[in-house]
């Protein structure tokens, strides 16, 4: 089964549709408690970074979530749920993020903020999540900020707004994407359901 | 690259697609799920429903219509008409909807923009804004395009960026219709005055005319109703065309 963490950011509602569509278990957990028999982990969202952070704190889903991500089970961060991944975001100064990954999100300098649209991936890494998803494929981007790895070694795919910038993460069974496949067509379904199905 | 938009618009009225749809090969036209299916298939990349139904029911309809189209079609959905608060929003976002267009409401009350932006973020609220040329200027009009408001379109715009608006939806009432083209000037200086996306609308009749609203309107996306739903282009068309003059589409 899979979880969608509900920490009141934003419209949950379309991931789970997505996941209804593909026949696939998913269910939104508004508590820890509905995580215990949980497989997977979703983490969407959209919003602000601090706020976020405050609400995932409040609802005690903050912890929860950095031990699942250290003990490499499997998890899909989109959209802030990727950029809450960091430690920092200029979004919030001061507040710190799930920071299982070290570097920080930067607001885009160059272009029309937030970026809001298709824009095409640059796959860097031959993951499984972007099985029959070929190089340039397009995905819907709604965001003003992107995150910045220390390790770029994470990095599955790059997306070119003024600055080229890591779109898709990939260490162990942490995965994230920036964009929104649940918004994206029949290439977010696929990479939906390559997430489920292949790892 | 950043690709520019092509959004089909379709009018709905009690649950029903209505207005100048004409499909051969679709068994149900006036289905708003069927329709939505097929302009996904051609490969549109964000559909706007606009319930033009004035009654309670129709607004009740339409979030269900939201709700069976947003199980069914995975690309964004705008949905605007008779959104006058923010329960009325907050209606339609929760049944599946990813942004609410206002008109009217926020001319009324501006407040609407940055209220629902606080609650919902930016990135949910369209300011549509129905303009006409008043010699060199023009002029944000309410009430389906029937009453000026004397407040000055452009400055209108810059104002809704700044309470919250996320995106543009810029009608121009003088073209609308006409199939002479987009005003490209409004679009031009509304699209430099703002930093958010402006989706021009209003007078499309040819290919050329939707790529000068890009190039020459320096538009984020271009809206199409009855060009589409009449059948004398497909997205695909469009995108082939804007594809080969250089624009970046999907």
């Amino acid at each position: 089964m899979i979880a969608i963490i509900d920490y009141g950011a934003g419209n949950l509602k379309s991931v789970k549709k997505a996941f209804d569509y593909l026949n696939i278990d998913a269910h939104v957990a508004t508590d820890i408690e509905q995580l215990q028999s949980a497989e997977r982990i979703v983490l969407p969202g959209v919003g602000a970074f601090g706020a976020a952070v405050n609400r995932l704190q409040e609802s005690n889903f903050f912890d929860v979530i950095v031990e699942w991500i250290e003990a490499d089970k499997p998890f899909l961060g989109i959209c802030l749920g990727m950029q809450l991944l960091m430690e920092s975001s200029s979004e919030s100064s001061g507040v710190t993020g799930l920071s299982v990954l070290k570097g920080h999100c930067e607001r885009f300098q160059t272009g029309k903020v937030p970026q809001i649209g298709w824009n095409c991936i640059t796959n860097k890494k031959d993951s499984p999540l972007l099985h029959d998803i070929p190089d340039a494929t397009y995905f819907y981007f709604l965001h003003g900020y992107y995150i910045v790895p220390e390790d770029t070694g994470c990095v599955a795919a790059v997306t070119d707004y003024g600055i080229s910038y890591a779109s898709i993460i990939e260490r162990g069974n942490l995965r994230a994407v920036q964009f929104h496949p649940e918004k994206s067509g029949d290439k977010g379904l696929q990479l939906l359901k390559n997430w489920v199905e292949l790892c | 690259m950043l690709a520019k938009r092509i959004i089909p618009c379709l009018d709905v009225e009690k649950g029903r697609v209505v207005k100048g749809i004409k499909f051969k090969d679709l068994i149900d036209a006036g289905n708003p799920v069927e329709l939505a299916r097929m302009y996904n298939q051609q490969g549109a990349d964000e559909l706007t429903f606009l319930d033009i139904g004035a009654s309670y029911q129709s607004r009740e309809i339409m979030v269900d219509v939201v709700e069976q189209v947003s199980s069914q079609v995975f690309i964004p959905l705008t949905v605007g008409g008779g959104i006058r608060e923010v329960a009325d929003m907050r209606r339609i976002l929760k049944a599946g909807a990813d942004k609410v267009a206002v008109c009217t409401a926020a001319l009324k009350n501006p407040n609407l923009l940055s209220e629902g932006a606080e609650i919902f973020g930016s990135q949910c609220i369209v300011l549509s804004i129905d303009a006409k040329r008043d010699g060199d200027s023009w002029s944000a009009y309410k009430n389906g395009g029937r009453d000026n408001t004397g407040i000055d379109a452009i400055e209108w715009a810059v104002r809704g960026e700044k309470l919250g608006a996320g995106e543009i939806l810029l009608n121009s009432i003088d073209m609308d219709g006409t199939k002479q083209g987009y005003d490209l000037e409004l679009n031009r200086i509304v699209s430099e005055s703002v930093n958010i996306p402006v989706i021009a609308s209003g007078g499309a009749g040819t290919l050329e005319q939707m790529y000068e609203a890009v190039e020459l309107g320096k538009a984020d996306a271009v809206l199409l109703a009855s060009l589409l739903h009449f059948g004398e282009f497909t997205v695909a068309d469009i995108k082939n065309y804007l594809r080969e003059k250089g624009v970046v589409v999907r």
